[in-house]
């Protein structure tokens, strides 16, 4: 199979993915008890009032009517109104997205930074305790909860030592935020040399970074390690060895290349599990992105902005994999043809 | 190579060890804990640890270690239901879809993928937000995003085992497809299951503990591990460590135990899997 028709194939099979994804979407925010319509009247809505506003919503009409509004809605961008700030739920969501943005990619930086490294040094170092270490974090990293890394790392961080800042969000208070370009702070504050917000930024990033960063890393670590092993095992590596090939292109040219392939199958994990770990830390470091808002708004009976975020999460989700699976297919040839 | 066989077991025999005495500590949290885990004690508040409160007091005066006690049944329960309602309606799921084939398998596993379509965590928390917090509404939001682990795995072994000589033989003499699917093709799946669902039993705790930690799961005053760790969370930076500490462990070593026994158990039911890691 080409790889055009492979691309072809995979793109049409997200469509009835999208399908589920937004009836369970649609399921969960409207069929469930808890009346929209109730939720939105408030407490001391008179009936009529609530059938009312159920009819304006469209709460009335057959449920099918009611899902095939809610899909066009969603594709003219309508994720619906958040009650607590009356606001479009979609621009509460353009506000804060680059606060998860950046705390992501900085996890995934920490994650990658380390994590790769030290598979691929206890696979070329194998039982040494280097080895052991890295084991230990790996079993240890799944089992830690992301909110219990946070806080210990709090403890010693800010409370014992004082290195840290106050778990209170991106920037410290008596610090202007830099002028917005992308809206991550640490790259706006670098673009225009701002110093102190730029300190501030990778000051406040730092802990909520290095506890989602740790979450991550164990599945990574593992999968370098057991991929590299294997490689090292291998027939064109025992030919590179007896080729008298230095032992440095031999790991770090050959061998680590084609380990790095089955990592990108990792990658949708990855985003999951950063994701499910961005609402956690997030809400330990009172960091102002998406999870922050979708939990803060729950908290406040406010259950639409929960549902879109998971609605946004699960498209990302869908889109992270079709991702993973068309690089995989690019770069491994066998996976087409199956 | 022996000598890492051995430490293995050794190591999964201490973990099953610790699975038992969480279990043990649970079932008899009334007569083994040291206080009411309810009983505040104005006298007694923010104790660091000490010998009459092992595990400190939160700022109630409420002892954590007979809290951290009762906590732990109220996560085992959740994760042991949730794991048994996802293992019977996923294989149930399963065995039709691979033993039926057609409209059935495609109807079933269009709906696995969408449930997989979300990361599990994050479904877990719609689910619970749009039931609302209880523990019944918990166990279920573990159990939905759950289900495709089970259905999964039996759907791919009833593909395989359905042509079997045994398998042929049974239709021959004239079973029904319920009694062969029953009686003669899923005990075979059970090792895998077991594997499976010890393995789920870990990610369940992890989730009802978040679940709780950010305020879906289990409400105050039921005590529960991410419960508790979310109390205690804003006591971290003035210094109250204890209160963050234990709950926090109590997961880890529970997540631990059943991850490195499910670990194991694949090594040792699953001989397709040795070696693999």
């Amino acid at each position: 199979m080409g790889f055009g028709r492979y691309v072809l194939q995979r793109l049409l099979l997200v469509i009835p993915t999208l399908i589920g994804v937004t009836l369970i979407a649609f399921t969960l925010t409207y069929l469930l008890p808890g009346n929209p319509a109730l939720v939105k009247a408030g407490a001391l809505a008179t009936p009529e009032h609530v059938a009312e506003i159920e009819r304006r919503m469209g709460l009335d009409r057959p449920v099918p009517v009611q899902y095939w509004r809610y899909v066009t809605g969603l594709l003219r961008g309508d994720l619906g109104e958040s009650s607590s700030t009356g606001r479009p739920v979609l621009e509460d969501f353009r506000q804060r997205i680059p606060a998860t943005l950046e705390l992501t990619l900085a996890s995934l930086v920490v994650a990658v930074a380390i994590g790769i490294p030290f598979g691929v040094l206890s696979a070329v170092h194998r039982d040494s305790a280097l080895d052991h270490l890295s084991r230990l974090l790996g079993v240890g990293g799944v089992a830690m909860p992301s909110f219990w890394t946070g806080l210990l790392l709090l403890y010693v961080f800010f409370y014992l030592l004082g290195v840290a800042p106050a778990p209170l969000g991106r920037i410290a208070a008596d610090v202007t935020p830099p002028t917005r370009i992308l809206g991550l702070y640490v790259v706006d504050a670098f673009l225009t040399a701002n110093a102190r917000a730029l300190v501030s930024s990778l000051h406040h990033l730092m802990l909520p970074a290095l506890t989602l960063g740790f979450a991550v890393m164990a599945p990574l670590t593992r999968m370098v390690r057991a991929t590299m092993l294997e490689i090292l095992e291998s027939d064109y590596v025992t030919a590179a060895w007896a080729a008298g090939l230095p032992r440095r292109q031999v790991i770090y040219g050959d061998a680590l290349r084609n380990a790095l392939i089955p990592v990108i199958t990792l990658l949708g994990v990855i985003f999951g599990f950063l994701m499910a770990g961005n609402v956690v830390v997030e809400m330990v470091f009172a960091w102002p992105g998406l999870g922050h808002y979708a939990v803060t708004s729950l908290m406040t009976k406010d259950p639409g902005p929960i549902q879109s975020f998971v609605l946004f999460v699960a498209v990302m989700y869908v889109f992270v994999n079709l991702g993973v699976d068309l690089l995989y297919g690019l770069a491994d040839p066998r996976i087409r043809l199956r | 190579m022996r000598w890492r066989r051995l430490t293995r077991n050794r190591l999964s025999f201490g973990a099953l060890c610790v699975i038992l005495a969480i279990t043990l500590a649970s079932l008899l949290a009334p007569w083994l804990a040291p206080y009411d885990p309810d009983d505040p004690d104005a006298e007694a508040t923010l104790v660091s640890v000490s010998l009459r409160h092992p595990l400190g007091t939160d700022v109630y005066g409420r002892d954590q270690l007979s809290r951290l006690i009762h906590a732990g049944r109220v996560d085992l329960l959740v994760a042991l239901s949730a794991t048994a309602i996802a293992l019977t309606l996923g294989s149930a799921l399963g065995a039709g879809a691979g033993y039926r084939g057609g409209w059935v398998d495609q109807l079933v596993m269009r709906g696995v993928d969408a449930v997989m379509a979300f990361p599990a965590f994050i479904l877990a928390m719609a689910i619970t937000a749009a039931l609302g917090n209880s523990i019944a509404n918990v166990v279920a939001a573990i159990a939905i995003t759950h289900v495709p682990i089970y259905t999964r795995l039996i759907r791919g072994e009833m593909l395989r085992i359905r042509e079997t000589e045994y398998a042929e033989a049974a239709r021959t003499v004239g079973s029904r497809p319920h009694q062969i699917v029953l009686f003669h093709l899923l005990p075979n799946c059970v090792p895998p299951l077991v594997v499976q669902a010890t393995l789920a039993m870990g990610f369940a705790i992890l989730t009802v503990a978040a679940l709780s930690f950010i305020g879906l799961g289990i409400q105050p005053p039921q005590s529960e591990w991410g419960q508790m760790t979310a109390e205690g969370a804003g006591y971290v930076v003035s210094g109250e460590w204890w209160l963050v500490l234990f709950p926090g462990f109590a997961i880890m070593l529970t997540v631990l135990a059943f991850n490195l026994v499910g670990d194991t158990l694949r090594d040792l039911l699953d001989p397709r899997m040795r070696g693999v890691r």
